[in-house]
């Protein structure tokens, strides 16, 4: 039944290329193109005094050798920063290759193109720089000092600084709500950098063709229009001679959408000059100390509230650290600041940044962006609230949460899009009864006690959250059938695993009454689409599904128009299933749609069964009017586009229960839950997976991953030996349950899920450990032997 | 240079690589065999992981110069000659077992191994038998879950 493949588990149709070693990666393709290589900052901070190639001049198989001279001057100049605002007064970006200073350990110096990727890092051990080794500035706080600068031009080491206030109801100040408020508590909590790392790192693959003088560029990317209009900027090409396309691409979790990265626009630079293809893979230490993190914050939270703990003023300061530059801007500070609030109504509240530059890697989003230190603040706030009042933890959320009946919910706050942060729907109180019910919260204390009869230590830990998902401007779809039948989707927004050729073709089996074998979808190519944004923000199902949908019913409405010519019958009295059109109650008169594809082109050759048998039902043509109508395409073809006013918001509450040793401190997640709403579901199965995945990547967040840079602005732990990601003996089974709040925002009532699962762990397992020893979890991740040296400073 | 013979996949393969020429390398970039991936170069993230006479190897910590003369299995060669998916490939389709699709490889090869021996483990013995591979998309709930459908569907077969 063609018109219930939406929300049907569907199986994914990427599956049978990926299983059997098809996959297209970026390093799978051009198997003979030329091998590009990095000599990169071995320095924190430095200026460069000299570079010295002639040791690698003999190596054979060198091709060329470049540095920051030999760049033309747009090739050369400094990366563009993205996305500018107001509040970053002081943003700076890095030049393709370092020019005379280097501000990261990591930072390109020099390229090196050779016959085969071993040459060319043989090449690169032999280039000589000398540097002047600078002090460094590492540490978000000292740096905030501003004794050293990572930039001489930007005092204290500030790019931007911003505040947003929302008065209280009565028209009270943060300050003056907190002031006059019943309790008041002050804290300080952290979060330490992380990184996205997928497992596949970054790439870029070029091909000149000097004939036509085209490029073609593949780049494992999260948004292939842009990287396309950004290298026909950067190498002075017209724009229709660039095509960028995204192909397989093995992860991506925020850090790929950054763009475009010096090799984005080197890589490509070199395959002109050179006149031959080339390309460069990022191998494992470069994506470690040369992509990006994310993470990393401090927050000094001051909290005023009443004896139910209803929070009636709320004053955040948080201090970002965004490494050396800004290409991505602030928006990850912007982030946290505007979701701290989460599911509730809060009196009166003011957030203030500071966004500082270090000599460390760049900071860009990470899956969750901003949004786990954010609901770290929040849901350490309600516990700090619940434990000062004695209070049940849930209880003093739920005296905090929004009702159904307020939405849509104003937070008086500007998001990361640049638009009033409006809540859309949700249902707050009954995720918080439902997380409490698969939990079992209300029957752990006898859980509890029954363990430590046994010796063993047990809690629990709660966290709630709000997402604003599927953020504009727009994104497009085009669908088009063909004489044979087939669907043809495409979209522009790249892919990394979320399954979209599953989705979006069940969006448009669903639309169009096809069967799912007769659609194809083609994501992130820029030859099929041109506009788009990228995939990022969970907002490829909202963005991409909504105007497939819409680009669907224009196909749909027109092939009933031309079906309706044909059978002489009222399109009203028409539709689609199993890709024939039909007159509704009489099964008589039909006509295929693949018959109708052909109708819609007045241009019939017969190079097919279907141009042949169109003829039966092509009228008389009238000779008073153009084959081609006034309004009409040849075709049966739509685009269309979805532009949403605001945001959607998602939500959800994850609850845990841990158990910590008492004598190692080793920590252990029993059950994790979790109660999610991304309004209508597309694939329930796609959703799950994605949830599962986000809570992984929270559980490392949160007990594994740290980014450890030493005092000279080393990175200690770049490389998987160091950096602790989880296997699957470190993860909980998760167990799920959603609620299916429609968004009123979009023709298909969804929201986003791609980061959902991440977002709040932190805070549910600080919260659980805290519950299991008495003792208050104010920084994240935490190992067994953070925990071992906390019970000892009790 | 050296000269060396691989049986891959069941077919006679030969290459001429330098001795420092990981087995990696050499399968994806001299015999175009890219469906073994790469995800660190340091023996941890089990992308990488092929056959070796039948046993679970990292190829990104083997030289190809080493393996000269043995029998190597990648992940192009654990469907039948038909094309039809092996049941550790089809489970991993039917429970949703992968996501960006570039640690699978390393899991379907591990997985295969692992119930070539143990054709019925338990739920600790898949999680340590998966232990070695990392994957950054599924939360790997749905490869155990694939690993134990997998065993049910080789104990279906005839």
């Amino acid at each position: 039944m063609t018109t219930r493949m939406f929300g049907e588990p569907v199986l994914r149709r990427e599956d049978p290329r990926l299983l059997t070693g098809q996959g297209r990666y970026l390093d799978d393709l051009g198997p003979r193109a030329l091998a590009a290589a990095f000599v990169r900052s071995p320095h924190a901070s430095a200026r460069i005094r000299d570079i010295d190639v002639s040791g690698a001049l003999d190596v054979e198989g060198l091709v060329a050798v470049y540095t920051w001279e030999d760049l033309p001057e747009q090739v050369g100049a400094p990366l563009p920063l993205l996305i500018p605002h107001p509040a970053l007064t002081h943003g700076r970006t890095a030049y393709p290759l370092a020019r005379d200073l280097v501000r990261h350990v990591g930072e390109p110096v020099v390229m090196v193109v050779a016959r085969d990727r071993y040459l060319a890092e043989d090449a690169c051990a032999l280039i000589r720089v000398d540097y002047e080794v600078l002090k460094p500035v590492v540490g978000v706080e000292e740096a905030a000092h501003g004794g050293l600068l990572v930039h001489a031009d930007v005092p204290g080491n500030a790019g931007a600084h911003l505040v947003q206030e929302v008065p209280s109801a009565a028209g009270l100040g943060a300050g003056e709500a907190i002031g006059r408020a019943p309790h008041e508590l002050s804290f300080r909590l952290d979060i330490e950098r992380s990184a996205s790392m997928p497992l596949e790192g970054r790439g870029v693959y070029a091909r000149w063709d000097a004939d036509d003088r085209s490029l073609r560029v593949y780049s494992s990317t999260q948004t292939s229009t842009s990287v396309r209009m950004a290298i026909a900027a950067r190498l002075g090409l017209p724009l229709p001679s660039v095509e960028v396309i995204a192909p397989d691409v093995g992860g991506g979790f925020g850090v790929k959408i950054v763009h475009p990265w010096p090799e984005e626009v080197l890589v490509p630079w070199a395959a002109i000059l050179l006149g031959q293809e080339v390309k460069w893979t990022e191998d494992r230490r470069e994506h470690f100390i040369s992509a990006a993190h994310e993470r990393g914050q401090v927050h000094f939270v001051r909290v005023g509230f009443d004896d139910e703990g209803r929070v009636l003023g709320l004053d955040v300061t948080i201090l970002h650290d965004h490494g050396a530059y800004t290409p991505y801007g602030i928006i990850v500070p912007i982030i946290t600041a505007t979701q701290l609030l989460g599911p509730y109504r809060i009196g009166a509240y003011r957030v203030e940044f500071t966004s500082i530059y270090t000599n460390t890697v760049q900071v860009t989003p990470y899956r969750g962006a901003g949004r786990p230190q954010a609901v770290f603040c929040m849901e350490r706030t309600m516990d700090h609230i619940a434990a000062h009042l004695g209070l049940d933890r849930t209880a003093v959320r739920a005296a905090n949460l929004i009702q159904p009946d307020e939405f849509p919910y104003d937070q008086g706050l500007i998001f990361q899009d640049g638009r009033p942060l409006i809540y859309d729907s949700g249902d707050y109180p009954e995720s918080l009864r439902m997380i409490k019910e698969l939990i079992g919260w209300d029957g752990f204390p006898a859980v509890r006690a029954a363990a430590e009869a046994q010796g063993r230590r047990l809690g629990i830990g709660i966290g709630c959250y709000v997402e604003g998902t599927g953020v504009g401007p727009y994104e497009g779809g085009h669908v088009q059938v063909t004489s044979d039948g087939r669907v043809h989707v495409s979209t522009g927004l790249t892919s990394q695993g979320q399954g979209h050729e599953t989705a979006f073709a069940q969006i448009a089996a669903a639309e169009l009454g096809v069967p799912l074998e007769r659609i194809s979808v083609v994501t992130g190519d820029t030859r099929r689409f041109g506009y788009a944004v990228g995939t990022f923000a969970s907002r490829a199902a909202v963005m991409s599904g909504n105007a497939i949908a819409l680009a669907c019913r224009k196909v749909r409405a027109k092939a009933l128009r031309i079906a309706a010519d044909a059978l002489e019958a009222d399109p009203g009295d028409l539709e689609i299933s199993e890709g024939v059109v039909r007159v509704a109650g009489s099964p008589g008169a039909s006509i295929p749609l693949a018959t109708v594809a052909t109708l819609a082109n007045p241009l019939r050759y017969a190079f097919d069964e279907q141009a042949a048998r169109a003829t039966q039902f092509a009228a008389t043509p009238a000779m008073d009017r153009p084959p081609v109508a006034e309004g009409e395409e040849p075709g049966l073809e739509g685009r269309d586009y979805y532009s949403p006013i605001r945001s959607t918001f998602a939500s959800g509450m994850h609850a845990a229960i841990v158990e910590t040793d008492p004598e190692t401190a080793e920590i252990k997640i029993l059950r994790y839950a979790v109660v999610h709403d991304c309004g209508k579901l597309i694939n329930p199965m796609i959703v799950e997976g994605q949830i599962h995945g986000g809570v992984a990547q929270g559980v490392g967040g949160a007990l594994y991953e740290r980014m450890v840079y030493d005092s000279h602005g080393q990175l200690l732990n770049a490389s998987f030996m160091d950096f602790l990601m989880p296997y699957a003996t470190e993860i909980p089974h998760v167990e799920t349950a959603h609620l299916e709040t429609p968004s009123p925002l979009n023709p298909l009532g969804i929201k986003g899920a791609g980061e959902a699962g991440v977002i709040p762990v932190s805070a549910v397992i600080a919260s659980a450990i805290e519950d299991a020893e008495g003792i208050v979890i104010d920084r994240m991740p935490i190992s067994p032997s953070d925990l071992f040296h906390l019970r000892a400073t009790r | 240079m050296h000269e060396i013979t691989l049986t891959v996949n069941g077919v006679v393969r030969q290459a001429r690589v330098p001795a420092r020429r990981l087995l990696s390398d050499c399968l994806r970039h001299d015999l175009g065999l890219t469906g073994t991936h790469v995800g660190c170069e340091h023996g941890v993230c089990g992308c990488c992981t092929i056959l070796l006479d039948g046993e679970p190897v990292r190829s990104c910590l083997t030289f190809a110069v080493t393996v000269d003369g043995r029998e190597i299995t990648t992940v192009e060669g654990l469907a039948g000659p038909d094309g039809a998916l092996s049941p550790v490939q089809r489970a991993f389709a039917e429970c949703h077992g992968l996501q960006c699709g570039f640690c699978t490889p390393g899991f379907l090869c591990t997985a295969t191994a692992l119930l070539r021996e143990n054709p019925a483990p338990t739920e600790e013995e898949v999680l340590e038998g998966i232990s070695g591979n990392l994957c950054r998309c599924t939360g790997y709930q749905n490869i155990v879950k694939s690993v134990h459908r997998a065993a049910e569907l080789i104990a279906e077969e005839p």
